[in-house]
């Protein structure tokens, strides 16, 4: 079978891709080196989330935030898909006011929020530490287990005739030199070494889960203070994110760093971002631990993914660096390429995301 | 002096602080509540230690470990010891191979059962199978029997022919013969089956397995064992070079990193005798002190040999028996992955608090795949543990 198209990496954002576009009725290969959903795809939360940190970023993370609430019904179980809601939590009057804009920007918008007091905080969840301001409460963001679903995804793919290549690694696209067909690069981190110039960045993170603690936390719980610290570019940081799983684990990130490409726990780092969970939830300390790991995320200048046709590489596509928010914007993602291969009309603008260099 | 840090205070563990202890200063490190090991424990007087150089630390975990400190887990603290030299001797588990029934209440692994019995478990009057493979079998029937048990049935799955050679081979070896006499006189009138092994398990029944049919036997516990399992996870964690699944050592016990030692099980399953040995030599050479000779290995090939397991014991589990017991996975669910990396992403196989440590085994044993990476917390850890 000559395929129509062929999409390089199956993490979640290849997944997707080769779902849309098999549903469109490409032929299409799915090429993939290691384990289906094997990178920052099975290190990341899979925490679906709207953000707003800029207009561009909000659009796609709320378009994709619909898509997910309409697959949830066909997902596996092993998706464990749970509208869990997150909660942001402020830990002072300064935070506060930070809460009350984004309730605004959020409802100008038709998302809906609530804002949480003090108490109203402590009763959604008992285990943070007693004095913090409140909390902007986010319903209908969600938490999957991403690996489960890429597989999924990729099966989809496969029901609409897509075929799955695995074991196989792409050094350079000049292995698919014969190929008439146009390319999808979704390898996230690793897309610089197919497309030379991709501006993508590692960008290390460190999780640990814990044993089986169920009601301990109730929503996806995230620090305010990420939005300061997750910005900053070169200093190593970490922030107060905590999830409950569907197993009734807790999960507990969050640590970003620039300029390290090995693998390994730092303990360094995994000991900062424990701290900061404590600082938040005192009793979090007395939990067990059993394991720990980190990840790449593919992070851009521009905070952005790239999604569109590379201007380097004729026949390429790039659907790669999503930072940290891979899993939320993978559906959007996958609808937006497929757009522009298809001459859709897109469902939101797409000049914010077109590949660079 | 010399700060030398013994993990485990099993046979090699504390052999190694015996001669080290003479010239050093020796913290012993084990888990348990006392010392002698998972099989040994409370056997003798000797399993003590009374050397002024000797500390010992018990119910303390590594959780971590480097090349120059060890971060250890007590229930109500956690601390990292520094260390000069570094002596692993963590010892070996039990293999669990699952087969249907495995995880009912009432089966138990042999050298466990011996644990719960030691523990204060009365079996007395119980009608106990003992079934697996290897000489623990006796020791523990033996045990069981000392404490009122009745053993209807030792099934050794190994074939006759082998377990005779094995058995004729031991006349060269005077120690083992007389233990194994010894414990031919305590097992007078229990039946020990040859070429015999457990298919599944039900309330109250067994059915029973020879390569040329098949029979029921009632129970009230089966303690089943396949053998010893290397705990290698720490030296690992340290970066020590494995071969074969076993820790790398040269003549006098010393692993691929220079000032880390090893001793006992996790360098080759060789018994009490080979351990006490292997301990000394560490021991001896951690502290700059000539060392024994090492031991003849002739007994150990002998072992190995004689109880491998058969296939068909390696193929009992079937479709539906549950592989991994913290995340209920059965046998199909991880057949239909090519590899462990797929198998714990797509069924969550050995991603529970036992962190593989027993699916981890039987799935090498069962499918051939070597299993995963190990990294801190190499047991499960309290948060405010990592936080030291």
């Amino acid at each position: 079978m000559a395929a129509d198209a062929i999409v390089i990496g199956a993490g979640i954002v290849g997944a997707a891709c080769a779902d849309e576009l098999a549903r469109c009725g490409l032929k299409v290969l799915i090429v993939e080196a290691g384990e289906i959903g094997g990178g920052a795809t099975a290190a990341g939360m899979g925490h679906i989330v709207v953000m707003d940190d800029s207009e561009a970023e909000f659009a796609l993370t709320h378009y994709s935030a619909r898509l997910w609430e309409e697959l949830a019904d066909e997902l596996p179980s092993g998706a464990e898909y749970t509208a869990a809601g997150t909660l942001w939590v402020a830990a002072d009057d300064e935070e506060m006011a930070e809460v009350r804009r984004k309730h605004s920007f959020y409802a100008q918008r038709g998302v809906r929020t609530e804002i949480l007091d003090a108490q109203d905080l402590e009763q959604a969840e008992p285990n943070l530490r007693k004095g913090l301001a409140g909390a902007l409460f986010v319903p209908a963001d969600a938490i999957v287990y991403p690996p489960r679903v890429a597989a999924f995804l990729v099966e989809c793919a496969c029901r609409n005739g897509a075929r799955l290549e695995r074991g196989r690694r792409i050094h350079n696209m000049a292995e698919l030199a014969n190929a008439t067909a146009l390319i999808v690069n979704a390898t996230g981190a690793s897309a610089p070494a197919l497309s030379p110039g991709l501006d993508i960045q590692p960008r290390k993170g460190h999780l640990l889960i814990t044993d089986r603690y169920p009601g301990f936390v109730r929503h996806q719980l995230v620090e305010l203070g990420y939005l300061k610290s997750a910005h900053s570019i070169d200093e190593d940081s970490v922030a107060f994110n905590v999830q409950p799983r569907q197993t009734g684990q807790v999960l507990i990130g969050s640590s970003r760093q620039y300029g390290s490409s090995d693998p390994a726990i730092e303990h360094r780092m995994m000991k900062r971002m424990l701290e900061r969970a404590a600082l938040y939830m005192p009793s979090i300390g007395r939990l067990s631990a059993i394991r720990g790991w980190t990840g790449f995320r593919a992070s851009t200048p521009g905070k952005l993914p790239y999604i569109g046709r590379s201007p380097r590489q004729p026949n390429v596509w790039i659907a790669s660096g999503h930072e940290g928010l891979g899993i939320t914007t993978s559906l959007a993602t996958a609808k937006l390429l497929a757009d522009q291969i298809l001459n859709r009309q897109p469902a939101i603008p797409l000049e914010p995301y077109a590949p660079n260099g | 002096m010399t700060r030398v840090v013994i993990i485990g205070a099993g046979p090699a563990g504390l052999a190694a602080a015996a001669a080290a202890g003479r010239v050093a200063r020796v913290t012993v490190i084990d888990d348990n509540t006392e010392a002698g090991g998972q099989i040994w424990r409370r056997t003798r007087n000797a399993w003590t230690i009374e050397h002024p150089g000797v500390e010992t630390k018990f119910q303390a975990r590594v959780i971590a470990a480097t090349q120059a400190d060890v971060t250890i887990e007590t229930p109500d603290s956690c601390e990292r010891l520094p260390f000069d030299k570094l002596i692993l001797a963590t010892g070996a588990r039990e293999l669990f191979l699952p087969f249907p029934g495995w995880t009912l209440p009432q089966v138990t692994g042999a050298g466990g059962l011996q644990a719960l019995v030691k523990s204060g478990l009365n079996i007395q009057g119980k009608s106990v199978v003992v079934a697996g493979t290897g000489p623990l079998l006796l020791a523990v029937a033996a045990y069981l029997k000392s404490k009122g048990a009745t053993i209807p049935l030792i099934a050794e799955q190994a074939p006759a022919a082998r377990v005779n050679r094995f058995a004729r081979s031991l006349l060269s070896h005077p120690g083992k013969l007389w233990q194994g006499a010894r414990l031919k006189a305590r097992l007078l009138g229990v039946p020990y089956r040859t070429d015999c092994w457990v298919e599944s398990a039900e309330p109250g029944m067994l059915r029973l397995r020879t390569p040329g049919g098949s029979g029921s036997q009632p129970f009230d516990y089966l303690a089943i064992g396949y053998g010893l399992w290397p705990n290698t996870e720490l030296a690992q964690l340290a970066g020590c070079r494995l071969s074969n699944g076993f820790v790398e050592v040269d003549a006098a016990q010393r692993t691929s990193i220079p000032n880390i030692y090893c001793a006992g099980e996790p360098t080759g399953i060789g018994g009490v005798d080979m351990a006490l040995a292997e301990g000394r030599i560490a021991g001896c050479h951690a502290t700059g002190q000539p060392t024994p000779p090492l031991p003849n290995r002739a007994f150990v090939q002998a072992l190995t040999t004689t109880f491998a397991l058969r296939p068909e014991v390696r193929a009992v589990a079937t479709a539906d028996t549950i592989v991994c017991r913290c995340e209920d996975v059965p046998l199909s669910r991880i057949q239909s992955c090519q590899g462990w990396r797929e198998a714990k992403l797509q069924t969550r196989c050995g991603m529970g608090p036992c962190q593989g440590r027993i699916c981890g085994p039987a799935i090498q044993t069962i499918l051939g795949w070597p299993h995963q990476s190990i990294r801190e917390p190499v047991f499960p850890a309290r948060i405010e543990s990592l936080l030291t």
